[in-house]
This record gives structure tokens, sequence and C-alpha cells, in this order.
């Protein structure tokens, strides 16, 4: 009788392990970002890419504008894709876009902007990359929508035609 | 006099150096408990990814401005969420993978010792 109860315990014990663990299979094992919606814009104070004047992330979001905060860098081939994207949403007047120009250097940031056109209001750089883990950002590009000091929207990658119409929606 | 300006010196560069590598130490200890999350199945400290570099050189600034090892754990997963640390923390998610090997060891002492007295009875 009592080794009968230890079989049927052990059986149920693996049988339980095997039912997490294989459930456990089908999780993605890729790193899904938090979602910082909602979430006060993280402070900062960089340099200018241009004139290597200070800037206070407080001076740049104000009001109840919307912004968009693009990272990108001239060495990264994606952001090449979405800059036309970014160009379009440059004449829209309700928004300013501000550029987080992530590891790069001087010379090829504005080479760059001289070839495909400069989208932003504000180019601040972030030389070293630690003000863009302040924002839990990981790779470039990465832009955060705007409003009233608050993230309201966040897209990994580049931003696309659909992420597109999805700013001018929400900002209309 | 002047032996003693010169050893004052040497024990200065001598300490000096005894924190620097205690740093470098409790750097190198945090940037191996986190997971670098560009590139899969790689720690922060083994990878040379620009996340990396930079995430390794934020560890450097935070302990330099003062904080503990406990505080730079909770400041990355505030950004990051918990998947960023290898170590995972002991809650309500977690409890199943903490105390399934406590358990599997309980219960194969339980099942030595059984097995142990029933062939001393025997005997």
């Amino acid at each position: 009788m009592k080794s009968k109860v230890i079989t049927i315990t052990l059986i149920l014990f693996f049988l339980i392990t095997f039912v997490i663990f294989f459930k456990g299979l089908k999780n993605p094992n890729l790193y899904t970002p938090i979602s910082n919606q909602g979430k006060e814009v993280p402070s900062f104070e960089l340099k200018s890419l241009g004139d290597n004047t200070k800037i206070i992330s407080e001076k740049i979001f104000r009001g109840n504008k919307y912004y968009l905060m693009n990272i990108w860098a001239s060495w990264c081939i994606p952001c090449r894709d979405e800059h036309k994207i970014l160009m379009d949403l440059k004449k829209d007047k309700k928004i300013e876009l501000i550029g987080f120009n992530y590891k790069d250097n001087f010379k090829n940031a504005t080479s760059f902007l001289k070839d495909l056109g400069n989208p932003y209001n504000i180019i601040v750089s972030d030389k070293d990359g630690i003000a863009s883990i302040n924002w839990g950002a990981y790779g470039v590009p990465e832009s955060f929508l705007i409003h009233e000091n608050k993230i309201i929207k966040r897209f990994i990658g580049p931003i696309n035609n659909e992420d597109l119409l999805e700013i001018k929606k929400i900002i209309r | 006099m002047r032996f003693i300006h010169i050893f004052l010196i040497a024990s200065i560069i001598l300490n000096f150096n005894f924190l620097k590598a205690e740093d470098i130490k409790t750097e190198n200890k945090i940037a191996k408990n986190l997971r670098c999350l560009i590139c899969q199945g790689q720690s922060v400290y083994d990878s040379d990814s620009e996340f990396a570099i930079s995430l390794k050189l934020l560890i450097k600034n935070k302990i330099q401005e003062g904080m503990s090892e406990e505080q730079i754990y909770s400041f990355l997963k505030t950004k990051y969420g918990e998947w960023i640390l290898y170590d995972p923390v002991f809650n309500r998610n977690t409890y199943f993978l903490w105390l399934l090997p406590l358990l599997i060891f309980l219960a194969g002492g339980a099942i030595i010792i059984r097995k142990f007295n029933n062939k001393n009875n025997l005997n």
C-alpha cells in the first residue's frame, strides 16, 4: 500500500513537472521589452550634435506638443530605411522630431543628414550610449512618441508606413 | 624625511589600486549576472555588442557614484524588466523554479533513507 502511494506520488510529481516544462517550451525565449508607456520622460543632459552646447530634456519636451524621440546612427542600416518616413513626418507641424544620435561620430552623422535630409528639430549626441539605457532602449533605431512629458508609444526597430499612419492618427 | 614621503606616496598609490581592483571585481560580477538583450545566450560581460559596452560603462559609473550591487540591479530592472537578470528573484512566478531542486533533493534523500532502513531491517 505504502509503495503504491509513493509510486503514484512520484508519477504525479514527474507528470506535473513535465507539463510545466512542456508549456515553458512554447514561451518565446526572446526579450520582450517592458512597456514604458505612460512613464515620464527620463531626464538627460546631453550635448547638441552641431555646436556642442548643453541641452537638457526639460527644455526640449515642453507644453502639450507631440514629440518623436528617434534614436539613430549613421552606421545603422535600418535607420536609412526609416529616414524617408521621418522626412515625411517632418512636414506635419503638430509634431517635433528629436534626434538621439547614438554612438556615432560627428563627420559621419552630418554626411548622413546631408545625403538623406535632416528631419530633426533638435539633435543630441549620445556618445557613450548611456542616455539611451536610461530610456530603456537597447538598439537602433528606436523611437518614442511623447506627449505632455510622458511616453505614449514606443516603436522598436525602423518606423514603417503603418507606424507613420498610427502616429498621424494619434496627433491629429 | 624623503623616505617617509616616498613611503606615503607609495602606500596611497597601492591603496588606490586596491580599491580600484575591488571595483573592477564588482563590475565584472554584475556584468556576468546580466543578460545581453540583443545577443541571445551571452552575458553582458561576454558580449562586445554596442549595448553591452554601454551597459558595462554604466555599471562602472554607477559604482563610482556609490551605488551598491543591489541598487544597480534594481535600476536596470526598472529599465528592462526582470529578464535582464540571470539570477531570477524569488517571487510568485519563480517559486517553482527555486523550490524544485530542493524538493527533488528531499524526495531523493527520503527514498535513499527508506531503502537504507529497509536493507538494515532485512539484515
